[in-house]
């Protein structure tokens, strides 16, 4: 067993053993570190692998959740059908953006704007749209929350804890498999130098499509799990901007393009921030607005003195 | 039966001419040299028959099937690997890591496009480097990289962009043994090329290339007596 893989069982092994140790409060935080692990690993495929800068993932967090949520409020089904639709959809929109992109030469800053735009037309088009509660909300009927109920995904938070664990493993392994195969070399290169990628018999349009592809997927079951842990959505939150931002900020803190980067900067940032707000909420201060003040801070910070993410660093010393 | 003809290619960027009617032919498992001074047209032609951009007329075949208009991946498929005269390592790659991306043009396991970059490197020196990151080779062994990677996706024909172009002289010399021993294996090589000590060294048959036309051919031999030659680009005192 190999350095790595040990203390990644020891790891998982602390993660699932967690729960006994923790009450609500540390079991809610915890989930929404997973969240955010998971979600920044899906965006981590598209930019850090494949080097295509996306601002916009709120739009599949949101579709998905969407999906997933408009066929359990108006015809009963499970998030297990409503994943399928919402993977589906999320994929499409991702290729018909990837596509505009990529067939007419559109990429670095202006890729980006084109994914902010793309996730700001469908926030805007989703306020009008009333079949899906427009501005004024979904909201889904929260059931008694004892017992597990998997195949309607309800349940006590420990639920969605393990869900969350299980969702982060697999993008894990799926993302380490993806790294060492031919599709991650040729990622990696688009990456470095598009015209030598080129040059070296890489279809670059196809490729990047295809980190698109599975980009927007994995994050569409971000969006399903987002709809049913928290129950509501509503276009302005859930397509915004700054939620495009926090998806994003865990993996650059982290290290871009690293495996564990997106999972150390989601755990670093959410306990830093949640940290700070509780302490000075304990000091009887309630500053507005600080956590967004301090995750500018924590960015300058990395990008002044570890501008490739603090856990390149780490696995160093670790010897990883 | 030539490998590649290019047919009467031209091509203008904003109403200069960069290339005129440039015709020649490149004879299977043969070693070319296009030589001519800077901005008579050589890289716009490798960048023609790489893909990179269409020519406005003309037409480009390779091993009898017609090229141009291609897209340069497919070009690249088709037999054809290229070097750039400015370098364009995939800086945050190793050096093997670099050759392997090449390397998957022909294998579709991690392990095969890896046993292929070793071979690779052996004879080109780079083996005692291939953990590095390719950002910390120095500017010789960048070339010998441009020059493996292009090696990986098993070309039948390989452009060579000024590839001796700040190499020492034994260094040039090491290169030259190389692309001999490529060229003892089948592989034919096109080059442009200023390091006249290995164009000398290397070419069976120059072109010259001046304001976009081809204005002579032959052997090194007969290039460098060639009077037309001699005022356009190498200069009447001329050693060799």
């Amino acid at each position: 067993m190999t350095r790595t893989s040990a203390s990644l069982a020891i790891l998982g092994a602390v993660l699932v053993a967690f729960p006994f140790f923790a009450g609500n409060y540390a079991l809610s935080v915890a989930t929404l570190i997973l969240y955010f692990a998971y979600t920044g690993q899906a965006w981590n495929v598209m930019m850090g692998f494949a080097g295509q800068l996306s601002l916009g993932h709120a739009l599949y967090v949101g579709v998905g959740a969407y999906a997933a949520a408009g066929l359990f409020f108006h015809y009963g089904l499970g998030p297990w059908a409503g994943l399928w639709l919402a993977i589906f959809l999320c994929v499409a929109m991702g290729l018909v953006v990837g596509f505009l992109a990529f067939r007419f030469g559109i990429s670095g800053v202006y890729f980006a704007l084109l994914t902010i735009a793309f996730a700001e037309f469908t926030r805007i088009g989703f306020d009008h749209l009333d079949w899906l509660g427009g501005p004024g909300g979904l909201f889904l009927k929260v059931a008694q929350r004892d017992s597990w109920d998997l195949p309607n995904f309800r349940g006590p938070p420990l639920m969605y804890y393990y869900a969350m664990l299980a969702l982060c493993l697999l993008a894990l392994l799926v993302c380490s498999r993806l790294l060492r195969s031919k599709a991650g070399y040729y990622w990696q290169a688009i990456r470095e130098n598009e015209e030598a990628a080129q040059a070296l018999g890489i279809n670059t349009f196809r490729w990047k499509m295809l980190a698109v592809a599975i980009s927007s997927a994995m994050t569409a079951v971000s969006g399903v799990f987002f709809a049913f842990y928290y129950n509501n959505l509503f276009p302005e939150q859930i397509f915004h901007i700054s939620r495009s931002i926090e998806i994003i900020l865990g993996p650059i803190i982290g290290g871009i393009g690293t495996l564990f980067g997106p999972i150390l900067g989601a755990a670093v940032l959410t306990l830093l921030s949640d940290g700070i707000t509780d302490g000075l909420a304990a000091l009887g201060w309630e500053i507005p607005g600080i956590k967004q003040v301090f995750y500018g801070v924590v960015l300058l910070a990395v990008i002044m003195f570890l501008p490739n993410g603090i856990w390149p660093p780490i696995a160093r010393k670790l010897k990883l | 039966m030539s490998l590649l003809a290019v047919r009467g290619i031209s091509k203008s960027f904003r109403g200069l001419r960069a290339v005129s009617d440039a015709s020649f032919e490149i004879p299977e498992g043969t070693i070319n040299a296009l030589i001519g001074p800077n901005g008579a047209g050589k890289t716009t032609i490798f960048n023609i028959i790489a893909g990179v951009f269409p020519p406005d007329s003309g037409s480009i075949f390779f091993g009898g099937r017609p090229v141009h208009g291609l897209r340069p991946h497919e070009v690249c498929a088709a037999g054809i690997g290229r070097t750039f005269q400015i370098v364009k390592p995939f800086a945050g790659l190793t050096v093997l890591e670099n050759v392997m991306v090449g390397g998957f043009l022909r294998e579709s396991t991690a392990e095969g496009a890896r046993a292929a970059a070793v071979r690779i490197l052996e004879p080109l020196q780079l083996a005692a480097k291939r953990d590095l990151p390719a950002s910390a080779l120095t500017l010789p062994d960048r070339k010998r990289l441009e020059v493996a990677r292009a090696l990986a996706t098993r070309p039948r024909l390989l452009l060579l962009d000024e590839v001796m172009a700040g190499l020492r002289p034994t260094e040039c010399d090491q290169m030259v043994e190389v692309f001999r021993g490529l060229n003892r294996e089948g592989l034919t090589i096109l080059l442009i090329e200023h390091v006249m000590r290995a164009v000398m060294a290397l070419a069976q048959h120059v072109g010259v290339l001046h304001h976009g036309e081809v204005i002579a051919r032959g052997t090194p031999q007969e290039i460098v007596r060639n009077p037309g030659v001699l005022e356009s680009y190498l200069g009447e005192d001329t050693e060799l």
